[in-house]
This record gives structure tokens, sequence and C-alpha cells, in this order.
């Protein structure tokens, strides 16, 4: 199970231009990542907030609508997240060379 | 009157006879409408006057203007001239005048007409004479009386008609219409003055006491609405509630928190945990489309904004030259000049420091040297506000050739002069003045319009000679002249040894020269005690008065602190530097940050540093590890040398030792006059000399990165450019700038263009805003050339750094491969030689045999030679027929 879920943390992390990857739970206290414990914490927090504010958009406009990724683009990277009922897996991209 | 009425009436009817016959008919004209019908007005001739004598002022005076004239003399006269006669119109007078003389009156005043008049009856004569003057204005009085005469009659009184004029009256007159009613009121005399007393009463108890106008409905008034126009607007609910509460002060509140955080074992249990797993597998199919998005391509790339190169360009991007702005001669120098170093002041625009020395050869100067020494020489201070004077003017012993302001105070100037001293100046007591010129550039405009001898003695104009404030001391200084002079840095100091330490004071306080490379503090050092009297007795010297005594201390005797010999290996010669580059400090330990930070504001209340120098060197000093002390020299010979400044220690003798330089390249034809580190990276450096240029990089030390061909001109100054990494400006001695670019061309210049006639001797650019850029061009005929930089040689082009880089790395490894090559040819070159001689070695075993084979033969044909001969001569028969065919 381990070796599965590190081997899929590895296979991401191996891409391109990727930064960091991380495993937030629900509450937005971190599981796994890649980056050092300060910045873990600092974008588990902000990006759960967030995470939380985009779902209940959607769901207010749809009730039946519900949040599958969320893409935030920056000037110096792009912050992936894909949420769970209970996970948040989060991925930061530098796109450009 | 009677008469006379019928004299005329018969008269009358004689007037309409023909006018031949009206001359004796024609009637007498007298004054009868004047009042006076006996007066006959006459014109009498002068020759009548004659006559009768009565000339006007002579017989006829004011007192007596009349004559007596006798009837017959007037009929004598009458019959004589006839109708030419004067008295001819009053000739029927005449003959019926009843008198003998008749009355003849001058009439001055023309009162009838003409200027004599005859008075026709005896009584006007009467009357004219007696009495002549009453009587006359009695009758003219009487004569103009009226001939009604008018007799007063008092009024009678008539009885009054009525003419209705009473009416008018009566409604214009005011009458009272109802008779006036008197009223006589009376009181008790007690009750004046009583205290009066109010109370009060309703209105409606009294009857009578007030009017109501009560309200009604009016039915002229009422309207029925049938049509209404309302609006509707659903708001959330709101809610406004608010409370009261107390206000006492602003406190500070801060909250502490930590992160809730899993502990590791949590975190492998949850690792293990399925639902986990099932969400990275599908959460990770979502993410990794989303990175392979992102790595295909960049969808918010603006392709068009990366094609296009910046955004506004101040002035035309074709202009690639430099326009010239300004020029500074000094015209009152007697010799010629030539401009050894262009200095621009750090702080204050527009201002620049130009030295100047005599251009003459050695022996020349010896030649001269007497003449020499009464010539100040001087350092020039320009500023573009007056081309015409120097705004100061910097005196020192004999001509420099290298100075520089003081980077942490810009009023202190080092300078090395050309027997090997180093001058000091201190200006802050004239830097109102300097600063102070750009404000009044307004003023020297209107100053400059005028003639230049004129302006000589305006006092507000003239360039203050500053005097030099220390000299170094000539035996311990250079012996030859010095041509480089660098401050070096606040951040760190050197000692005795030549090792680095941190520079507690925060300013710049030492000096590096060129000539034998020698450090110097300016800082005065702690004499020995035996050498303090000797030091006292020299230093009772009389100061001019208005040099201020920074340096006091320093002056004459001032030693350099560590001197740097750069020996030449074997030989005991040494090199002769030129120019020298040193490593600009960006290395810098934090703590070092604090404690300049602490020290600078520890000082901030003190002057000035720079006058509280006579504290000494403090002793403890903290060292600086890992500075690196190495820097490049450049020599006469036209050697760049990479070398160290720290001493070491000679094992063998215990000596103090120079360090062997690291790097020695012999590239330059010349005399390396330029050596300078790139403004924007820390390890190019540039060097130009003899007639080529060459840029190292400092950890590269087989070779430059870059050697240019020899130009046909002598390259003889050299400056990168402040703002483009890939441009530098060369200075050649026919007076032409080559203006390099590294990113268009690199085997040659990129532009070329004409500044002036003669050689140029120093190029210092100096950026003053983000739109202007000034280059300094000095030459050698003494004239300072200002340029304005264009937009296209100050603009750097968006990835011109990184084109930059790449360019210095290509070139490297370029250096990288071309080692390799060599070792690479070397080998070769060692297996193409070992075969080389493999093959003479066989060519020559060969060729033996060979020989003797050769030889053989030769020997066979000689013999058959001989033979042949031989029968030929008939010394040997032929005895056989066979022979002969053999023979044959």
């Amino acid at each position: 199970m381990t070796a599965e879920v590190e081997e899929t943390l590895k296979r991401i992390q191996s891409h391109k231009g990727v930064i960091g990857t991380m495993v937030v739970n629900a509450e937005g206290i971190p599981i796994r990542t890649t980056l050092d414990n300060s910045t873990t914490v600092q974008y588990a927090g902000l990006l759960h907030h967030l995470t939380m504010k985009a779902k209940s958009t959607v769901r207010d406009i749809d009730p039946q609508n519900d949040l599958t990724f969320l893409r935030i683009r920056s000037k110096k990277h792009e912050i992936m997240v894909a949420p769970d009922k209970e996970y948040l897996l989060i991925v930061i991209q530098n796109p450009c060379e | 009157m009677a008469p006379k009425q019928k004299k005329k009436s018969s008269r009358r009817k004689k007037s309409p006879k023909p006018i031949l016959a009206a001359s004796e008919d024609m009637e007498p004209v007298n004054m009868e409408s004047m009042g006076h019908p006996e007066i006959y007005p006459l014109v009498l001739t002068t020759k009548t006057q004659e006559i009768f004598n009565c000339r006007i002022d002579e017989d006829i005076t004011d007192e007596q203007p009349y004559k007596l004239i006798n009837k017959e003399d007037i009929f004598e006269d009458l019959r004589n001239r006839a109708a030419v006669s004067d008295f001819h119109p009053v000739k029927k007078i005449v003959q019926e005048y009843p008198g003998n003389e008749l009355l003849l009156v001058y009439d001055k005043d023309f009162k009838y007409g003409l200027n004599f008049y005859l008075i026709g009856t005896e009584e006007g004569k009467e009357n004219y004479l007696n009495p002549p003057e009453v009587s006359e204005e009695q009758e003219e009085y009487k004569e103009y009386i009226p001939e009604d005469v008018y007799i007063y009659k008092p009024p009678v009184s008539k009885p009054w008609v009525s003419l209705g004029s009473e009416k008018e009256i009566e409604e214009a007159s005011v009458t009272e219409s109802t008779k006036q009613i008197t009223y006589m009121i009376s009181r008790k005399r007690s009750e004046f003055g009583a205290p009066i007393k109010f109370s009060d009463q309703n209105a409606s108890s009294v009857k009578d006491a007030y009017i109501e106008c009560t309200a009604y409905p009016d039915k002229n008034f009422t309207l029925k609405q049938l049509e209404k126009d309302v609006g509707m607007q659903v708001i959330p609910q709101i809610k406004d509630i608010s409370t009261q509460t107390k206000w006492t002060y602003p406190k500070n509140a801060t909250t502490q928190y930590y992160p809730r955080e899993f502990s590791e074992e949590e975190k492998e249990t949850l690792k293990q945990s399925k639902p986990l797993v099932d969400f990275l597998n599908n959460a990770s199919i979502s993410v990794e489309i989303a990175l392979q998005q992102n790595e295909i391509t960049n969808t918010f790339i603006d392709d068009w904004k990366h094609l296009a190169e910046e955004e506004g360009t101040f002035g035309d991007k074709t202009d690639t030259h430099l326009k010239e702005y300004q020029s500074f001669t000094d015209l009152h120098s007697p010799t010629e000049k030539m401009i050894t170093c262009v200095s621009w002041h750090p702080t204050i625009y527009g201002l620049i420091a130009v030295s100047v020395a005599v251009r003459l050869s050695f022996e020349d100067r010896v030649h001269f040297s007497g003449k020499l020494l009464l010539q100040p020489s001087l350092i020039l201070f320009w500023s573009f506000s007056d081309p015409i004077h120097p705004q100061l003017m910097l005196e020192s012993p004999d001509d420099i050739f290298c100075f520089k302001f003081c980077p942490s105070d810009p009023n202190i100037i080092a300078g090395g002069c050309i027997n090997g001293q180093i001058v000091m100046w201190d200006i802050t007591t004239h830097a109102d003045r300097i600063e102070n010129v750009k404000a009044g550039g307004s003023r020297s405009k209107k100053a400059t319009l005028k003639p230049m001898f004129l302006l000589e003695p305006e006092s507000n104009k003239e360039a203050m000679y500053i005097r030099h404030c220390a000299v170094s001391s000539i035996e311990n200084g250079h012996k030859k002249v010095i041509t480089d002079i660098h401050w070096l840095s606040d951040t760190f100091e050197i000692n005795r040894m030549g090792s680095v330490f941190e520079n507690r004071s925060g300013i710049c306080c030492q000096l590096v020269t060129c000539s034998h490379n020698m450090f110097w503090d300016i800082r005065p050092q702690k004499p020995l005690t035996p050498q303090t009297t000797e030091k006292k007795k020299e230093e009772n010297i009389e100061i001019p008065f208005d040099v201020p005594s920074t340096f006091l201390h320093l002056d004459l005797s001032w030693k350099p602190l560590t001197k740097v010999r750069l020996s030449k290996g074997e030989t005991s010669l040494d090199h002769c530097p030129t120019k020298i580059s040193l490593k600009e400090d960006h290395l810098l330990c934090k703590t070092q940050d604090k404690v300049l930070a602490q020290s600078k504001t520890a000082k901030a209340e003190e002057m000035n540093p720079y006058h509280n120098l006579e504290s000494g060197m403090p002793n403890l000093l903290k060292p600086i590890d890992d500075f690196c002390t190495k820097f490049f020299v450049g020599t006469e010979e036209g050697e760049v040398i990479y070398t160290d400044w720290k001493m070491e220690k000679d094992p063998e003798t215990g000596r103090l030792m120079p360090k062997k330089p690291v790097s020695l390249h012999t590239i330059h034809d010349g005399i390396v006059h330029t050596i300078q580190r790139s403004p924007f990276y820390d390890d190019i450096i540039l060097t130009v000399g003899g007639w080529n240029v060459a840029i190292w990089k400092e950890s590269v030390m087989t070779g430059p990165l870059l050697q240019s061909c020899c130009a046909p001109k002598r390259y003889t100054s050299g400056h990168w450019s402040l703002t483009r990494p890939g441009v530098f400006y060369i200075g050649r001695e026919d007076g032409y700038i080559d203006i390099w670019d590294l990113l268009e061309k690199t085997h040659e210049p990129a532009q070329s263009q004409n500044i002036c006639i003669t050689m140029i001797t120093c190029i210092k650019p100096w950026i003053f805003s983000s739109k202007q850029q000034f280059i300094a061009i000095a030459d050698y005929y003494g004239t300072l050339h200002i340029l304005e930089i264009p937009w296209t040689l100050s603009r750097p082009s968006t990835n011109e750094m990184t084109s930059i880089n790449h360019y210095f790395e290509r070139e490297v490894k370029h250096l990288e491969y071309v080692e390799q090559r060599k070792k690479i040819r070397e080998q070769e070159k060692k297996e193409m030689e070992q075969e080389m001689a493999k093959k003479k070695v066989k060519i020559y075993q060969k060729s033996k045999e060979q020989m003797e084979a050769e030889l053989k033969m030769d020997y066979e044909s000689y013999l058959e030679l001989e033979k042949t001969v031989l029968i030929n001569l008939g010394l040997i028969k032929v005895t056989e027929k066979g022979s002969y065919s053999d023979v044959m």
C-alpha cells in the first residue's frame, strides 16, 4: 500500500517543472510532502480554505455540481489542487522553462 | 415838413423819365429814414475839398467839422463841373435853399453813409450850430420818442367776473369731513404707577375674546385617485443592532499559534489507509493530465509581446552615433597641455574633474624644468553650466597622472603625481560652491554671452585655487610616475601583512597605487618613540592658511602601509605594473553588516569622520577569512598578471615574500593601459593595450576569452559601457572611438566614430538619468569632449544579459575545448613523430641494400663499357663473330 502511494507521488514529482507535491487531509493538516515544513504548512492552510470556498461557490450556483479540480496560474508557477471528500492533493509546477 | 413832402411827390412824378436826363432830375437822398430829413449825405472828392477849402484834417478838423459854404460858390462849381461836381445830387436843395450859406458837415464816422453831409434847411443849420452838442442829442432823443405819446392812467377797479376757478380751489382744499370728537379721560391720581398684576384667562370663557377659523372639507378640492404607481424591491433581511461600549484606549494584543500536525505514526497509518490510496489513484490521473498540458504548451504566453522589443524609445532608434554635447578646454594655460585622467563627480550632476599635464617628453621636461616649476599643475573642475571657466582648480606639486574621488566622501580626492608622490585634497569648504553651480546655471548663461576679456575681473566667477592637503613622503614613496590609484572599499582593511580585516570606521581609508603596487592608509600610523622627536622638528613648518588640516598628520611624512613587488621569477627584475583591478567586494558576511550599521549610527553625530582621523588605527579588528586577495595587473610590457597581494613567509629565509603570480600572459604588444572589471559581472575583465583588446574571466586562466586581432591603429584607452553588458568603448590614437558590441560582431568594432584629431587619452561614461547618458572623452591636446550616448547604445535589449552570459560560457567552453584539443594534438603529434621516426629508420635500411645493388649494377655496366671502348679502339680484337654480335 505504501509502496503504491510512494510510487504515485514519485511519478508526479518527477514530471518536468514540478516544484513540490503534498497530500493534505480534510482539515488542512499535511500528511505527505516534498517541501519543507513551514512552506507546507502555509500552503496547506491557505489552499484548504480556498478549496472550500471554491467548492461552496460551485455548489451555490448549482447544487448538483461539484468541484473536481482547481488550478491557480500565477506569474511564477501553477498550483494544482485535486480535492476529495477527505483529502487534498496539491502540486506546484513551474510551467515555463 | 409838408412842403418837402410835396416836393417829393412832385419829384416822384418825374422819376420815370429816362436815365440820361435823370441826372438833373435825380432826387437828393436825405436822411429822413433816420429822422433827419434835412440832412443830405454827400461825397466830396479831394478836388471838391480843395475848391471849397474843406479838406479833411486841414480845414475841417474834429473841433470844427463843418463849413459854411456860399450858395454862389456851389452854383459856380456846378456850372464849372456840371455832372462831375459833387454837389450835383443836391443841386435842387441848394437852389431852393433860402439862406445864403449852407452848412456842410464832415461825417467822420460815416453816420449817414458818406463822408460829408449837407444840411438843407436853415433850421437844421441853426440847430447844428447853436448849440451844437446838446441840441443835437436832445434832438436825437426827441426823434426816438414815438409819436403816440402815452399818458399814464391809474387802473380803475371793475367788478369781478367769475370764470370757474372757484370750483377748482374748492376741490383742492382740504376740509374736515366730520366734526372732530374730543374725549376726556380721567383717572385717579393714586392709581398711577401702581403695581400691575397679570392673570391667565381662558379664551373660550370670555366672550368674543378670539375668533376662530375652523377647517372644513371643501368639496372643490377632493380628487379621487384612480391609478397608483408603486415599486417594490426585495432585500435580504437586515438587522441593525448597535451597542454602546466603553472605549478606553487601544491595546496591542497578540496571539501565538502553531499549526496542527500529525505525528509520524499517524502519518504512517494514514498512508496505509485504503481511502488515501483510492483518492490518490483518482486524483493523480487528473493531476497528470494537467501537468502534461503545461509541459506541452504554455497557453498564457502572448507571442507577439515576446517577439517585440521593449516599448517606448526616446529618440530615433536608428540613431547610433554619439552626439556632441559640450566640450571643455582650458584657455588660460600658457603651455600645451594634455588631459591625463578624467573623473565624474559621484554625486553632483554635471560636474567633471580633469587632470592636465604638460605635453612634453622626458627630455623636454628636464630641459624646461625651470619653467615648469612656475606653472601650477592643476586638476580642473568643469561644470556643464560654464564651459569657459573651471569651477575649481586643485593645485598639486607636479603633474597629476591619475586621481580618484573617495567613494565614501566625494570631497576627498587622491591623486598620483608624475614624480611618484600621492597628493590629497580636501574640498569640503568649497563643496557648497560647486554644489550651487547647477543653481546658478541661469546666471552664468547670461555671462557667457559677453566676450571673454570682459569676464576676467568678475569676482564670483573666479575659480578658486585650492592647495593640496597632504603629499606623501618622497623617500618612501614611488620612484616612478604613478599610473593608477584606487580607493579600497570601506568594507575591509589591510594590515601590514596584507591580510584583510574588517573596516569598523565605515569609510574608505586606504588607497592602492600602482607603479610598484603600494598600499597606503590615510590614518596616522603609530610612530615609534625614537622617531617622534625628529618628526616634531620637521612638522614645525608653517601651513598656508586656507589649507584644511584634515591630512596634516600625513603631509610629507606619509609612508605606505605595505608594498607588493612583482618579481619576474628567477631574475631580480620586477614587473612594471601600470594598472590594477581589484575585486569589488561583494562578499560580506551578515555579521559584518550589523557591525558596520552600529558603527555608522554611532558616528552619525560626528561631523565628518575624515576630520577625526587622528585617532589612529584601531588594534583589534576581526580578520575576514576567505577574502579573495587576488587581483589583476597590467604591465608596461603588455603582460596581464593575476596575482595575490597577501604576503607569505618564505620557508627558507623566513622573510615575508610576495606570492608568485598565479598566471601571466603576454597578450598585448604595448603597454597595458586599461584593466577594468565589467560593471555587470564580477569576473569578466577587459584589458586594452598596444594594438588589441582582450576579455578575461577570472577563474579561467588558460587564456583570454576574447582576443581581438591587431587593429590598424593603436588603442589608447578603453571602458565598459555602464548599462549594456556587451558594449565597450575603445579610443584610438587617431581620435576615433571604436564601439564594440559583443552581440553584433566579435571580430571587429561595431561602430567607429571620429571625435577629435588627436590621440584619445581617457574615456569615462556616466549615467545621469534613465534617459541621459554621457561619455567624457579626453584627448591629447587638452580638450575634454562630452558626448551624449544615443538610445540604442544605452538601453540594453531584453535578453542582453542572458545572451552575453551564454556568449561567455561558450567562450569558456571553447577555451576548454582548445585546451583539450591541445592535449589531443600533443598526443597526436607525439604519435606522428613516432611514426615519422619509424619511417625514417626503415627508409634508411632499405636504401643501404639498394645502394649496394646499384653499385653492383654500375660496376657491371662499367665493365661492359670498358670492353666496348677497348674493342673500338682496337686494343682488344674481336675474336669471335659471336662476340661481335654480342658487341652489337
